[in-house]
């Protein structure tokens, strides 16, 4: 059997944060996510790429975790629903307008809403959320709440395309870390990246973001 | 994920020359790209293959660019960046359009042309219009280059002359005289697999080609032959049950898809009149 230090650290972006993952490089973001880092956050609803449960966005696009082999984020922006703290405009709008029930969908439905950027249209909105099934809602709700919202308006909230927003991510971040204290496996380290990290402290230059 | 992750092995070539040397040494590999194919297959327990090789590092499969007139698509390029490229949108939006009908922007964020090629499904969406641009298929191996006819590309149901040290590189796509169209049936708008897939386009000599309707997706020789020599659509249409030969499976009837191709073509016929 193969032991989990085999495997060479693959590193990238976790919600503004710097993860180090040792994983097989064939994991699925889906479970590296869940198990590794403790962000049970991204659901797997179907495994098969139909359900959108397990949405995540990978450099501000919207993907589907259970087809996304880990060694794929290396050196990439990952962020899931924790990295919106539970205070992004649409979390609110999603409890407001009844755009949530059981919840199972609703961590993907706002990260796909979170990739259309600002006032999305209805038809921005159906075509962006086709690949993300309620059981629940009747989709209704949750239309109204991605429209009354104004959709990601902040200009941080599209997360991660545009270069400039990488900074307002970080703050948001470092205020946002305090919640969450669940202890996590050795498997995945995760750090506040630049300038206030522990590591830049302690005089460890940032790492260049490698693109693979 | 039901395939136990300790039994997969994963090659991560940096450089095509490297990822075809491997090919040929290590294989043989299944060739990893955007995934949404061979993890369904993983995840389910259902695929058999254990040993892979990842594409996605290399740059060379990647970009959309023009090439001694032929537009050049690399392996790697997704459908939101056909989407996205203006040169595809304006020259090929059939192609786009294929794009757009695909998935949804999950998939068509991370599934890949050289990945729907390869998958070799009769009813992937960008087969037909592939067909139908008379596009070439660029397969590479350590020691050759070749340029496939897609006419040629497939041998059989899930069958191609692929090779299995060879990669696919990219598709070129010559110009394209006459009006293009497409269109997909299926059970709803996103997510689903083609009951029926038709690209066409209108020249003094259409060229017309069908997904879903037989073992690989087929060019409607006989029914363009037909039409070009002067045939009413009615006629058309008799000639094209000819060209098709559909089967009942879980997703449609025979009977279904011989009578929705029929209209395809009729629809295709009336809008893209001159
Ligand atoms: C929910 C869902 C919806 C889908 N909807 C559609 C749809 O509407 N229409 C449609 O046509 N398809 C659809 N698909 C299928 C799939 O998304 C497409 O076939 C896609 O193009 C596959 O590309 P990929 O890069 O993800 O391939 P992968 O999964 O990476 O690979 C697929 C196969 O091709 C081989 N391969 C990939 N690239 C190369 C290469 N360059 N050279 C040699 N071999 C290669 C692989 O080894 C594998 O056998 C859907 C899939 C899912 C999960
Ligand atoms: S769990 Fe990934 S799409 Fe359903
Ligand atoms: S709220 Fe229950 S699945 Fe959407």
């Amino acid at each position: 059997m193969t032991t989990r230090s085999a495997f060479r650290p693959i590193v990238f972006t976790l919600n503004g944060a710097r993860a180090s993952v040792r994983a097989h490089p064939m994991a699925r973001l889906l479970d590296v996510l869940r198990e590794s880092c403790g962000l049970t956050g991204t659901k797997e609803g179907c495994g098969e790429g139909e359900c959108g449960a397990c949405t995540v966005l990978v450099d501000g696009r919207a993907v589907n975790s259970c087809l996304v082999p880990v060694a794929h984020v290396a050196g990439r922006k990952v962020l899931t629903i924790e990295g919106l703290k539970g205070r992004h405009p649409l979390q609110r709008a999603f409890a407001e307008h009844g755009g949530t029930q059981c919840g199972f969908c609703t961590p993907g439905m706002i990260l796909a809403a979170v990739a259309l950027g600002p006032h999305p249209t209805l038809e921005d909105v159906r075509r962006g959320l086709a690949g993300n099934i309620c059981r629940c809602t009747g989709y209704e709700g949750i239309y109204r709440a991605i429209l009354k919202s104004g959709g990601a308006s902040r200009a941080s909230d599209s997360g991660t395309r545009n270069a400039g927003s990488t900074r307002q991510e970080k703050t948001s971040h470092a205020k946002g870390e305090a919640r969450s204290r669940v202890p996590r496996p050795a498997s995945c380290s995760r750090r506040r990246s630049r300038p206030a990290g522990r590591l830049a402290k302690a005089g460890v230059p940032p790492r260049r973001r490698r693109r693979t | 994920m039901r395939t136990a992750l300790s039994a997969l092995t994963l090659l991560r070539p940096l450089s095509l020359r490297d990822a075809l040397r491997m090919m040929r040494d290590d294989g043989p590999l299944t060739p990893l790209a955007g995934c949404t194919d061979v993890y369904v297959g993983l995840n389910l327990g259902t695929a058999s293959d254990r040993r892979f090789i990842d594409l996605a590092r290399l740059e060379a499969l990647r970009g959309i660019a023009v090439r001694g007139g032929a537009i050049r698509i690399g392996a790697l390029t997704t459908y939101s960046e056909l989407l996205r490229s203006p040169l595809v949108r304006r020259r090929l939006p059939m192609l786009a359009s294929a794009a757009g009908a695909i998935g949804a922007v999950q998939i068509q964020n991370r599934g890949t042309i050289g990945g729907n090629i390869a998958n070799m499904s009769p009813a992937g969406d960008t087969l037909p219009v592939l067909a139908a641009a008379d596009a070439r298929v660029e397969l590479r191996s350590v020691d050759r280059v070749r340029t496939v006819p897609f006419a040629l590309y497939y041998t059989g149901y899930r069958r191609s002359v692929r090779r299995t040290d060879e990669i696919i590189t990219a598709i070129e796509v010559p110009p394209v005289e006459g009006a293009q169209w497409f269109r997909k049936v299926g059970t709803h708008a996103a997510q689903s697999i083609s009951k029926v897939v038709m690209a066409g386009v209108r020249a003094e000599r259409p060229r017309i080609a069908f997904g879903s309707v037989a073992p690989t997706v087929v060019r409607a020789r006989r029914t363009e032959d037909a039409l070009a020599a002067g045939a009413t659509i009615a006629e058309a249409r008799e000639v094209l049950q000819l060209d098709i030969s559909p089967i009942d499976d879980i997703r449609s009837t025979a009977a279904y898809r011989r009578e929705v191709a029929a209209r395809l073509l009729t629809q295709f016929w009336s809008s893209t009149a001159p």
